[in-house]
């Protein structure tokens, strides 16, 4: 298997060069991150080329950096990663793409290449609010119809803003401000790296 | 001239083939479907964000509850991806166990699917028996876990105990007498392994049962035959995997490909379909449960004959065993690290995918290096499966895209996370 993703590493090397900004091989996995501007022409290639021929987009999903390692991230906060699949040559990739700006992330949308991106973006703009330009059908897809906020972004709170009850004088279901106090049982730790050595317990 | 407008009508989310909520929204022409739209959501329970903030070991109950039709498949994939982050080895005994359960959820996914799905376009029959054999496997799951189905059973580095030595019994009460509960003891003597063997020897008969009701019956296939037709193009464009990958002709499974615990030393084949549609995809089915059969057979066999740990040594990531925790101070230590904290996952990504029964079910999983996850992105099967409603019933009648429903085996839990 590693052998394969070191050609494939070798490969992508070779045809993309300078258009990938970082190229990692970790975990058995391989990681290409690329600039929004040549994202579409690069994966059309991935999908084309038949030295890649990643037929399938298995997955697609948005991401926030913004709170990463306690805070102390510096780059772009939104993020789309792609998890390809090759049929033919039995291998994966992830392509990670940083939005531009991170108060109105835009990114070009792979629907065209892979219907599957069709809904996956969907979900991704809903829960982060990346919008996906080129995309046929951007509406929301998992939250409640007239839901206001991407709830997955770092500052949306778990608990969410409003709540829904049936209200009796009404007659109606109404919305009205979160009564639940939010709380952490567990707190996040982020410890220094090598933290008591957990390979080899 | 009269006008003439297309219908349209809203088919769930409280109908009883719906599987669960799915809303759909149908545009008819006459009974011929032009379009069909979707709405999910409707489950929507955020497990990826509640994820978020939990430890990485609090998360593993909500895996069951995603696919709540194969459980542990789904902590399977969860559990690998922690294991991939931490490099961390899991246990020859655990690895099979884990293949063993993994092939016991696969049956209890296919029965439900394939008897639901006939109950949905008419054959009643079906699922008074496919229910009666998943009763069985869920004692097993009971035995093993003691839930019938959110086992939490799989945890980072193995599994959480070693199966029991005797299976649970029958006790005479109110409804039973003593000469009931002797025969429903029948098969329950040995341990937990010898019920299972005693369940495998009697499957390959019940689905020869299962045949003789579906696969030759004239309606059967009057419903399926040429309904749901997906071309290979089409299934790997759509992110398709699994029994609807298999059934278009592409022989892909993650089992063979791209093996993970112990697939490579086993031996099985994977059926694949020729026409994609409804009734290739049942056949599918139908084969991997005696795969799936033949799997559990040989890991019985295995586990038997090698008793060993089924969940790793390492103390920073499983918990020690309760008498060392009492007698030993490092271990005490260990243990109040790991249940005021968890786990320490080092920073990184990485994207674990399991043969699940519906497709492949993936985790993609980033740590900062915190004892939560950074984020946790769940890659369902049947959601991409959902997404290709609109393509795959256009121009079929009504009541084929009950049929359609059936055969994606759509569950809510794992669609709308």
């Amino acid at each position: 298997m590693s052998a394969k993703l070191e050609r494939l590493n070798e490969k992508l090397r070779e045809v993309f060069g300078e258009d990938l900004v970082s190229q990692v091989l970790e975990c058995g996995e391989l990681t290409i991150e690329v600039s929004a501007s040549n994202y579409l022409q690069l994966a059309t290639k991935l999908r084309d080329d038949p030295g890649f021929s990643f037929e399938q987009l298995i997955d697609l999903s948005g991401l926030d950096y913004s709170a990463y390692g306690n805070g102390s991230w510096e780059g772009k906060r939104f993020a789309s990663v792609a998890h390809l699949l090759s049929i033919k040559n039995n291998w994966r990739l992830r392509v990670r793409v940083f939005a531009d700006s991170d108060d109105f992330p835009v990114l070009d949308s792979l629907a065209d290449l892979w219907p599957s991106a069709n809904w996956y973006e969907r979900e991704s703009f809903d829960l982060y609010g990346i919008m996906y330009s080129g995309h046929p059908d951007l509406r929301r897809i998992l939250t409640d119809y007239g839901f206001v906020g991407h709830p997955f972004r770092k500052d949306f709170p778990v608990s969410g803003y409003v709540e829904m009850r049936y209200d009796p004088e009404l007659g109606r279901v109404v919305y009205q401000p979160v009564t639940i106090e939010p709380r952490e049982n567990t707190p996040r730790i982020v410890r220094e790296e090598n933290y008591g050595d957990v390979g080899h317990g | 001239m009269a006008e003439i407008r297309n219908y349209t009508i809203n088919f769930g989310p409280q109908h009883p083939s719906a599987h669960g909520v799915l809303r759909l929204v149908l545009e008819l022409d006459g009974e011929v479907v032009e379009r069909a739209d979707p709405h999910i959501g409707l489950l929507h329970r955020g497990t990826e964000k509640l994820a978020e903030t939990r430890t990485w070991v609090q998360s593993v109950p909500y895996m069951d509850r995603l696919d709540y039709v194969s459980m542990m498949c789904n902590e399977h994939a969860y559990c690998m991806a922690i294991e991939r982050l931490l490099g961390l080895e899991v246990p020859l005994r655990a690895q099979y166990i884990r293949v063993m359960f993994d092939e016991v959820t696969r049956i209890l996914n296919h029965l439900l699917n394939i008897g639901t799905h006939a109950l949905d376009i008419g054959a009643m029959t079906m699922v008074l028996y496919t229910f009666r054999e998943r009763e069985d496997l869920m004692d097993v799951y009971e035995a093993v876990s003691g839930a019938r189905m959110h086992a939490a059973y799989y945890r980072p580095g193995g599994v959480y105990r070693d199966l029991p030595d005797r299976m649970p019994q029958y006790q005479v009460n109110k409804f039973k007498n003593a000469k009931a509960v002797e025969e429903l003891n029948g098969n329950r003597q040995g341990s937990l392994l010898d019920f299972l063997d005693d369940f495998t020897q009697r499957f390959p008969r019940y689905c020869d049962e299962y045949e003789t009701l579906l696969t030759d019956n004239r309606i059967w296939k009057q419903r399926t035959v040429g309904i749901g037709v997906v071309t290979p193009e089409q299934a790997l464009g759509w992110g398709f995997s699994g029994p609807m990958l298999r059934g278009s002709g592409i022989a892909w499974d993650l089992r063979k490909k791209q093996p993970y615990e112990v697939y490579d030393r086993l031996d099985f084949d994977i059926p694949v379909g020729k026409n994609g549609d409804c009734y290739d995809r049942y056949l599918c089915r139908m084969e991997e449960m005696r795969q799936s059969n033949r799997i559990i057979r040989q890991c019985i066999e295995w586990l038997r004959q090698n008793p060993g740990p089924v969940i790793t040594g390492n103390h920073k990531v499983a918990p020690p065993p309760r008498e060392q925790m009492k007698a030993n101070m490092e271990e005490l230590i260990h243990h109040f690290k790991l249940f005021t904290e968890g786990i320490h996952v080092p920073k990184g990504e990485v994207y674990a995918a399991v043969e699940h029964p519906k497709g492949e079910f993936g985790v993609y999983a980033v740590s900062d290096g915190a004892n939560k996850p950074y984020r946790l992105k769940l890659r369902a099967p049947g959601f991409a499966h959902l997404a290709a409603m609109d393509e795959i019933s256009r121009g079929h009648m009504i009541a084929d895209v009950v049929a359609i429903i059936g055969t994606m085996d759509v569950v809510f839990g794992e669609i709308d996370r």
